[in-house]
């Protein structure tokens, strides 16, 4: 287990160096996150948003490491709560707002929504909702790579411990094992299946010990610390790029919003919501910078301006782009289109 | 020379990896010096070291890392140890290979072998027909090709398609089909083919029933009956014109199935004709599939379950008394 060393700070007048040397980049990263999921928030409930908007509150730190450490060439497999790392990956925001508002221009084009987008040709892969199911298909992507005679590449797939209780993550995590592929499965344990609590998910002492079965290594991650994120994520994906069996890193936090927005998560006790992992690892990250003097509180209000103004931007040009129409969609599954089937034509 | 369904099928993929650096064969027991439950893959691994590779029983796994290494631009064929297998691997083919190019605009270009249907003894879990179940869903091509031609020529076709290719190939075909040689061409995906000509009847139907059919149709022959039986190769998409056609020659309709009987391949037929064929109708079109049960084991029973030329005759003889 690897944890951030605890830092005292003298004086506050004196800049001391962050607990990671990608620590300020990965904080503006997470802030980015908690204001554009902010507003997408008050979007949906201004009805402004169809279907539902599914946000990562409290799991920003682990998932900005997912991203952070991916580099050209790499895999990344986001899941539902994966937008700091989709956006440290490299999704440009107007790709999130046109998905959530449903413009004809995003990448599902108004076909899929919310957090299943994806841009398969740029490495990052559009999730299905069927729980366990990207880590084969992360799998086979590094499998393709291998045989492409391709070098120094990785993939990564985020999962929750809730989907690690499929039967598809299982299979997932043994065929990994199998090919040796280098992959990084970052699980999130968020202490909520939807309602349901940890010791209705799994009964097992700690889910990390699950790597050895698997033939994975396994690290255990204070989540709402972000210095140890980078640390352990970073060195898990490193590993896994130098030839390392495939990677399980298992991060503990506690989801700070509902499953998704249409939910109050009245069923998180009071009692949970005291516990060290409860802890919200923006505000953590943010007190660390504080402590530490990284930056001065210009600076910080300076970031949270350009957060603003980047997630306005990319809301109001998504927002004036077309809807999809029905009349002029192609219905069409097929990219062969001569093969579409007209058997129910009349 | 004379070559097997199944033999034609090992060629196939032979002539797969010789010529396309993309392909690879990926499933349970199919590579080493075993070559797969039914052989179908026996000598590849030695011929193409590295490109025919054992796979963990894990048939969700197995399509999922198809699926990846297809988006990644390889042409991976999956075999499914038995067609009833791949139930396990529904949520991958359906709701992933066969969402995503819809979704995403990239497609993905996986052929997932089925092996299909009865056989003697082989009981409710190794003898499915799962065509009607891939067909219902977007996306996914259903082959089921009837003969040793199609055999080969739809498997070179399924890897050439980029979309995903639910190739079901039938088990009690492997062994008692035969041909001269193996063809350089066929007809284009998704076109029927008329495998009889006839007046007075038509036939459609597909994978191992179009051969029961044939049979059938030399019997009814032998009474002055002339049938013409439809083979339709693929299931999805479904060559409504030639059924069409056929009908409107003989205004007499009998679809021939082996998959169960409650929706299905022979009901979207019958659907087809009826709602775009109506008129061409002489008498209420027909259908034979397997009984509305899980498939028995002991060959009395498994003989009486499926269709076969014996009662294929005695619906056809039916069919043309109205």
């Amino acid at each position: 287990m690897l944890q951030t060393a605890q830092r005292t700070v003298k004086s506050k007048k004196k800049k001391a160096a962050p607990p990671h040397g990608r620590f300020l980049e990965a904080f503006r990263w997470m802030l980015l996150t908690r204001t554009l999921e902010e507003k997408l928030v008050s979007l949906y409930r201004g009805g402004l948003i169809t279907g539902g908007v599914y946000i990562g509150k409290g799991q920003e730190a682990v998932s900005v490491a997912c991203g952070l450490f991916l580099q050209k060439g790499d895999i990344f497999a986001p899941l539902i709560r994966d937008q700091a790392g989709r956006s440290a990956f490299g999704e440009p925001l107007i790709d999130v707002t046109r998905t959530y508002l449903g413009s004809r221009l995003g990448p599902m084009r108004g076909r899929d929504g919310n957090i299943h987008r994806g841009h398969p040709r740029k490495n990052e892969l559009a999730m299905i909702s069927h729980l366990g199911a990207m880590i084969s298909v992360t799998v086979g992507t590094l499998l393709a790579k291998r045989f492409k005679g391709e070098k120094n590449f990785v993939g990564l797939a985020c999962i929750g411990e809730g989907g690690m209780q499929t039967g598809s993550f299982h299979e997932g995590m043994n065929i990994a094992a199998v090919e040796q592929v280098p992959l990084v499965v970052v699980a999130t344990n968020n202490h909520y299946a939807y309602s349901t609590a940890n010791d209705r998910e799994f009964a097992c002492h700690d889910l990390v010990d699950r790597a050895i079965g698997y033939g994975f290594e396994g690290y255990s991650l204070d989540g709402t610390d972000l210095g140890a994120c980078l640390d352990v994520i970073g060195s898990a994906v490193k590993r896994a790029r130098a030839g390392r069996p495939p990677q399980l890193v298992v991060a503990s936090v506690l989801r700070l919003s509902g499953h998704g927005e249409h939910d109050d998560a009245s069923y998180v006790t009071e009692e949970i919501k005291q516990q060290p992992f409860a802890r919200d690892c923006l505000k953590v990250a943010e007190q660390t910078i504080t402590n530490l003097n990284l930056v001065d509180a210009e600076t910080l209000t300076e970031w949270r301006k350009d957060a603003v103004a980047q997630v306005e931007e990319a809301i109001a040009a998504a927002q004036k782009e077309p809807a999809p129409e029905a009349d002029k969609e192609d219905w069409c599954a097929f990219s062969r289109r001569d093969l579409a089937d007209h058997a129910d034509e009349t | 020379m004379s070559i097997t369904y199944l033999e034609a099928i090992r060629e196939a993929q032979a002539k797969l990896l010789r010529d396309d650096e993309r392909v690879f064969i990926y499933g349970q027991d199919v590579g080493g010096n075993f070559g797969g439950a039914f052989k179908a893959t026996k000598g590849l691994a030695k011929e193409f070291p590295g490109r025919v590779l054992n796979t963990p029983i894990s048939e969700d796994a197995i399509v999922g890392t198809a699926i990846g290494a297809a988006i990644q631009g390889m042409r991976p064929i999956v075999e499914m140890q038995f067609a009833d297998f791949s139930s396990i691997a529904l949520n991958q083919i359906l709701n992933h290979a066969g969402t995503h190019y819809w979704r995403t605009g990239v497609p993905v270009p996986i052929t997932v072998r089925l092996p299909s249907g009865g056989t003697k003894g082989s009981g409710p879990f190794h003898s499915q027909s799962m065509e009607s179940i891939y067909a219902h869903y977007p996306g996914l091509i259903v082959m089921t090709p009837a003969t040793v031609e199609d055999a080969y020529t739809m498997l070179i076709e399924a890897v050439a398609i980029e979309d995903p290719v639910i190739y079901c190939e039938h088990k009690y075909l492997y062994y008692h089909l035969k041909a001269d040689k193996l063809p350089d061409k066929s007809l284009p995906t998704g076109r029927a083919r008329i495998a009889r000509e006839g007046r007075d009847l038509t036939i459609v139907s597909y994978s191992a029933m179009m051969q029961e059919s044939l049979a059938a149709a030399d019997e009814l022959a032998r009474e002055g009956l002339e049938v013409e039986v439809i083979d339709l190769r693929t299931v999805k998409p479904l060559d409504t014109d030639t059924v069409l056609a056929s009908v409107a020659r003989t205004g007499r309709l009998l679809c021939v199935g082996e998959s169960f009987p409650w929706g299905g391949a022979t009901a979207e037929v019958i659907a087809c004709v009826t709602s775009q064929g109506f008129h061409l109708l002489d008498a209420s079109p027909q259908r034979l599939n397997a009984k509305d049960t899980p498939i028995p084991y002991h060959p009395n029973l498994w003989s009486a379950h499926r269709p076969n030329a014996k009662n294929i005759v005695a619906k056809a003889r039916q069919l043309l008394r109205e």
